[in-house]
Order: C-alpha cells, then structure tokens, then sequence
C-alpha cells in the first residue's frame, strides 16, 4: 500500500489520467462559457452538449501530418512539446488535493514547493520562446520575443501576489498555507486585491485575450506556434489546457483556502474552486479586446507591480496586529 | 537594431482576400511599408464589353459581395444618364432606401471586423448577430441576402407594400438602439479604446493630398460626401447630416462609421414614411445613344466611381470601375509607416479594404531602367510548365501537367 499510493497518485489522482481528462473539461467549460457570453452556442454534437469537442480536437491534431521546417533545428523542435508537457503535468503533483499526513514531508507536500510550482509554472514560457526560436520563422521568432518580453511583465506581480498568504501563514508549503487558511477563514479577505493580480497574471501566462499578443493570429499568424502541427500541436494544446487547471488550482489553493475534506470532499473543492477561476478567466477573456505588448507592459509595472507591493504591505501591517 | 522584412499577405489571418503587405520592421515598429496588388484579377471590364447593358447589370452586382448594390446603382445611373431616362420618385425611393439598408450592413460588418482585428471577439459576434436583422431586410425587399437584383434600366424591378414597410420599421428601432449600445463600447471599452486611440494617424491636409474617400476621408474632419457634394437619386430631399470626426485614427473611423449608421437609419425612417405613390420603374430602350458618361456614388467605403462609354449599340464601348478601396491605398501607406506590428491588421481594416473589387490589370514597372513588360496568358502557362519541367516532379501520363 505504501508503495501503491504515490503510484496511484502520480499516475491516476491526481496524476496524469484525471488531469488530462479534467483539462479537458475544463477547456469544455471555458469555450462554453466564452460562447455563451458571446451570444453563441459554442461545442454542441460532440458528447452531450459537445463535452467531448475538446477531446476529439486533440485526437484529430493527432491524427494530422506532422511538418517539421526544413530550416527548423529538429532536436529541440520535436523535444519541446513533450518537455513542457512534462513540465506542468509535474507542477499539478504539488497541488494539495489529495494530501498525506500534514504533519509529515513527503514528495509532493514539502515546505518551498510553492516556489517549485510558480518555477515549473515559468517553464512552458520559457520553452514557447525556445519553440519560437528554433522554428526560424519570422512570425514565430516575433511571437518567441513576444512571449519573453510579456513574462516580464507578469511573473513580478504574480510572485509579489503569492508571496502575501505565504506571510500571513509563516510558511512556503502550500499545504500550510490552505491549512492556515482552513484554520482562520476570516483572514481570506485580506488577500483580495493578491487573489485578483494573480487571475489576471494567470490569464498573461495563459496568453488568453487581452494579453494573447503572442499569438496574436491578425498580427504573427500563430506567433511562437506558427510552425507547429499534428502532434506537437496538440501536444502544446494540451500543455494550454493543464497549464489553465494547474495556475487555478494554485491560486485556489494559496487564496481560497485549499481543498480540505480527503479524497471525496477535497476533489468537490478543487471542482468548484478552479471553476470559479475559470470563470472569472473566461469572463475576463469575453469582456476584452487584445492590447499591444507596449501597453500590457505599461499597465504590469504601472498597476500591478505597485498593488502587489501593496498586498504584501497589507499582509505585514495585519500579521503584526494578529501577533 | 536589426532591419528586417515580413511578408503580410498574399495568405494571411489578417487578409480575407489575397494581397501582399510588404513591411519592413525595426523590432516592432514599422519603417516602411509596400504594397503590391495583382492577385485576384477578374478581368470585369474586359467582360462587361462583351455583354449588353442589362446583362452588365449583373456584372457589376457580382464586382462586389458587400457593396453589391453601390456598383449596379453607380452603373445604372450612369446608362440612365446615356439613356436620358426619367426614373420615377417611387422607384428612386426604394433605390435610394436599398442603399442604406446596403451601408447599414456594411458598417455593421465593418464593426465586427474591426473588433476581430483588435482581438475583441465579443464585439465581433454581437454586431455580426445585429447585422442579420438587415439582411433580414434586404431579404424582405428584394428576396436575396447579399445580391439583390433590385436595380434595372428605369427604376427598381420590385414595389414594396404596407406590410413590408411596418416590419422594416419595427426591425429599425432594435438595431437604432443595438448601434447605441455600440458607439457606447467603441468610444468607451478600455482595451478597445487603448488599441486604437491615436493609431493610423492621417492629418487632414495629408488626407487630401493623398485623395482618401469615404469614412477614412471624413475621419480625418473632411466633410466630403457624394450624397451632399453631388446628390443622386433622392439625396437631395432627405434630410442628413455628414459625419466627420478629427481625431484623425481609427478610433473616429469607428466613430464616423457608428455615426453614419445611426444617420442611416434616419433616411430609412423619412424614406419609408414619405414614400410616394406611383410606378417603379419605367420601359427603357435596349440601345444606348453614342456618348461618355461619368458617374459617382457614395458607397459605404468612400466615393465609388463608373465611366461608361458607348458608341450607338447594346454594348457598352468601356466601362471603367474605380472602386473606393483603391483610392484609399496610399493612404493606407502612410498610415502604415511608424506604426506598430500590432496596428497593421487594425489599419489596413480602418479603410475597410474589398480588394478583389480594386483589382484591375497590374502592369510592373521596372525602376532601373523604366522598362516595362505584358506577359501573355500562353508565357504564363509557358513559364509554368518549364518550371515544372525543372523541378522534374511531373507524371508522364498525368492528366493534368501542373
């Protein structure tokens, strides 16, 4: 048994298999929403109310010819799908939903692992950048650029965000800081102005509308991913997706006081939490038009850098009170 | 930092026809911009020669899928002048009503673009979903959607009744208070009003001299407009105002488009509520008397313009298409030129291009030596199989050799 659950938990909860099944419901829900806001039905044949759209999609790019650029460097060009794949679906082991023993270190609970998720969260940044290099196309070397120039614009504001509950609860592990949180529901309101910089980086990471000027397509056609196709394609599809159920699980579990209650209660939690994020993403998504790399830079060191500073003013005034 | 160029277009998200935007960047911001046209040649005036003149009619419908009706209306109001016919008021009525109806569903269109442009989605599909109530319109009166068929020789080929006119004004007061509604985001949305404040910058006088038309021209505060400088049809009895706009971007050809929409629905309004009685059309004689005539439009991109020749026949000697869209290039150039990667798509759309309508034959010049060369459709095909012949990848027995 004792060797059985991490095996379970790496591969099956909340490892690789709900994962990918719940990115891809996840991915359902948001494009339902979006097109609902939008007056539009969305995903509707496929499954029951087209629930399966997202995953046939990713079956058909699987299925579709696979062109690597002549030009292309085809080392790094195959290996960076799978990587940033790899990369996020580590980060999602770190979320607390099925936790061990609290009291106990293990090898997905252990305090800093916050930092290890934000670090492995920054990674598929990093990797679009090298996508977009090493395709040698114009419009993905711009996007590759793009996206590198974005991520210092949000990854400050998201660190000062997250760094707030972490000092009100003394500790780097996400497991205490929903604990602490659990323990003290009236001290999550003071996270507020955190909770909302770190959405709205997330959305920047997730380069959805109105920061999606990496792949702006009427401006670089796919911006990084311009080259990509067929499997490497769905590949980083999917990354998308995981990557959108992870950045909301953390920002559950850091501001909405994590998934208590073991395996049954703690998934209910994670369900309606990261949905509600999802929401707040989609809703975001649907009220908004692109803004240029200029501007989104701007509005990152003008607004949200400050506020986050401000968030963590906030958390130091409040725990010397408490104390 | 390093000079490099990239290649918008002939195929690209931001084009819906083929054109090539050549732009030389440094980092983001744009040096230079070229553009080169010649991709989708339809040979329309050749054709039109060859056709009599009501056959033209649906020649000049098919020019364009948007402004359809602004180049049967400019074609047949120059003939009508040829043919010195004396249209009927009721016939001009429901010409000069289908007209904007047309720049109703152009503008909405044009909205939606726009939003589509800027990476704003949700305007897209709200202002498409309007834009059907006037296709609904359209389709009431004339029983097409995007062709009409309602111009001929002498007036309009179909009346409309009672019951036709409350739906068309019932439909009227929803997109009224829809268009409202989208003055208020287009002026108001934060992001919307940040991506296009101050970008595709075009001064009044540049605007001139460069010869902009339409809502490009009268964005920059010039106060042009056919439908007031030159009325035709019933223009000159209904009561209008031209709208300009000088903040000079595309932010006041969003506003100036708006604006004109609710004008528009304005001239629906007295048109239907003052319509006379009487016929729509009159007979007109199948030959045209020798002569030349010119003649102009104000169509929803800008002043639209047909020259029309004829020598005593059925068939028109010439007939020449300026559409508005070509007019607008240069300025499109110089509003290019300093601007961001990111505007390209949002600058090009502000004139609101129809490129297949402003594709006519593209003779190169080389700029060495001024020379200049016809290549023959046979050179071409020529051209073509040696190039194939080369690549060595043609099957012997293939039916088809390309």
């Amino acid at each position: 048994m004792a060797i059985l659950k991490p095996i379970l938990y790496i591969v099956v909860y909340p490892g690789l298999i709900f994962l990918l099944i719940y990115a891809t419901f996840c991915e359902w829900v948001d494009r339902k929403l979006y097109a609902r806001m939008q007056n539009r039905y969305g995903p509707l044949h496929t499954g029951r109310a087209g629930i399966l759209q997202p995953v046939a999609d990713i079956i058909k790019l699987l299925a579709k010819e696979d062109i690597v650029p002549e030009k292309a460097d085809k080392g790094w060009f195959s290996a960076l799908p799978v990587f940033a794949l790899a990369v996020v679906a580590t980060a999602a082991l770190y979320l607390p939903v099925w936790h061990y023993d609290a009291t106990k270190i293990s090898f997905n609970s252990f305090p800093g692992d916050l930092i290890v998720v934000a670090y492995l969260l920054s990674l598929p940044t990093l990797i679009f950048f090298l996508a977009g290099w090493h395709s040698t196309n114009f419009f993905s070397t711009i996007g590759g650029v793009r996206v590198l120039t974005m991520l210092f614009g949000y990854e400050v504001p998201l660190f000062l965000a997250l760094l707030s509950p972490a000092i009100l609860a003394d500790s780097w592990r996400i497991l205490d800081i929903a604990q602490f949180f659990q323990a003290n529901p009236l001290l999550l309101p003071a996270n507020t102005i955190g909770f909302f910089i770190a959405v709205i980086a997330l959305q920047a990471k997730l380069e959805r509308v109105p920061f999606d000027i990496p792949h702006a397509e009427t401006e670089i056609v796919g911006g990084a991913l311009t080259e990509y196709s067929g499997k490497k394609l769905a590949f980083f599809r999917l990354l998308t997706d995981i990557e959108m159920v992870v950045g909301s699980g953390l920002i559950a579990a850091v501001f909405l006081g994590g998934f208590p209650g073991g395996l049954w209660w703690g998934l209910f939690h994670f369900v309606w939490k990261t949905l509600l994020i999802i929401f707040l993403l989609a809703a975001m998504r649907a009220a908004m038009s692109r803004i240029r790399i200029d501007q989104m830079i701007n509005f990152s060191w003008r607004y949200l850098a400050p506020l986050g500073v401000l968030q963590i003013l906030i958390a130091i005034v409040l725990k010397g009170t408490l104390k | 930092m390093e000079v490099f160029k990239i290649p918008i277009g002939p195929q690209h998200p931001a084009l819906h026809e083929p054109i090539s935007l050549r732009m030389t960047l440094e980092g983001e911001i744009i040096k230079d911009a070229d553009l080169r046209l010649g991709y989708n040649h339809r040979g329309v005036e050749k054709l039109a020669e060859s056709k009599t003149y009501i056959q033209n009619l649906y020649l000049t419908e098919r020019i364009c899928g948007i402004c359809s009706f602004s180049h049967s209306t400019c074609y047949t109001q120059g003939v009508e002048k040829l043919m010195e016919l004396q249209v009927p008021k009721r016939g001009l009525y429901v010409r000069t009503l289908v007209c904007e109806l047309e720049r109703v569903h152009s503008h909405l269109l044009w909205l939606g673009v726009a939003g589509q442009e800027a990476g704003f989605e949700s305007f897209f599909m709200y202002t498409w979903r309007d834009r059907e109530v006037v296709m609904d319109i359209l389709e009431i009166i004339s029983g097409n959607r995007v062709h009409y068929a309602m111009n001929t020789m002498g007036g309009v080929r179909r009346d409309i009744d009672e019951q036709q006119k409350k739906k068309i004004l019932d439909s009227l007061d929803l997109l009224r208070k829809r268009t409202e509604y989208y003055l208020n985001i287009g002026a108001s949305e934060p992001t919307f009003v940040a991506r296009i404040t101050g970008v595709g910058k075009l001064p009044r006088q540049q605007a001139i001299d460069l010869c902009a038309v339409g809502p490009t021209l009268r964005a920059s505060g010039v106060a042009m407009d056919v439908r007031k400088d030159d009325p035709y049809a019933v223009y000159d009895e209904v009561p209008f105002d031209v709208c300009t706009a000088d903040s000079c971007d595309v932010l006041g050809r969003v506003v100036v488009r708006v604006k004109e929409l609710l004008q528009s629905y304005k001239i629906i309004e007295f048109l239907l509520k003052n319509l006379p009685e009487g016929p729509v059309k009159v007979k007109a004689p199948r030959k045209v008397k020798e002569g030349e005539v010119f003649s102009r439009y104000e169509a929803p991109r800008g002043e639209n313009v047909h020259y029309i020749k004829s020598n005593g026949t059925d068939k028109p000697e010439r007939l020449k298409v300026r559409a508005p869209t070509l007019a607008n290039y240069p300025a499109t150039i110089a509003m290019l030129k300093n601007g961001f990667i990111a505007d390209i798509p949002l600058i090009f759309a502000a004139i609101d291009p129809c490129i297949c309508c402003a594709e006519r034959l593209v003779q190169l010049d080389d700029s060495r030596n001024g020379s200049s060369r016809l290549v023959r459709f046979s050179e071409l095909r020529r051209l073509a199989i040696d190039r194939h012949k080369k690549t060595g990848k043609i099957k012997k027995d293939s039916a088809w050799p390309f």
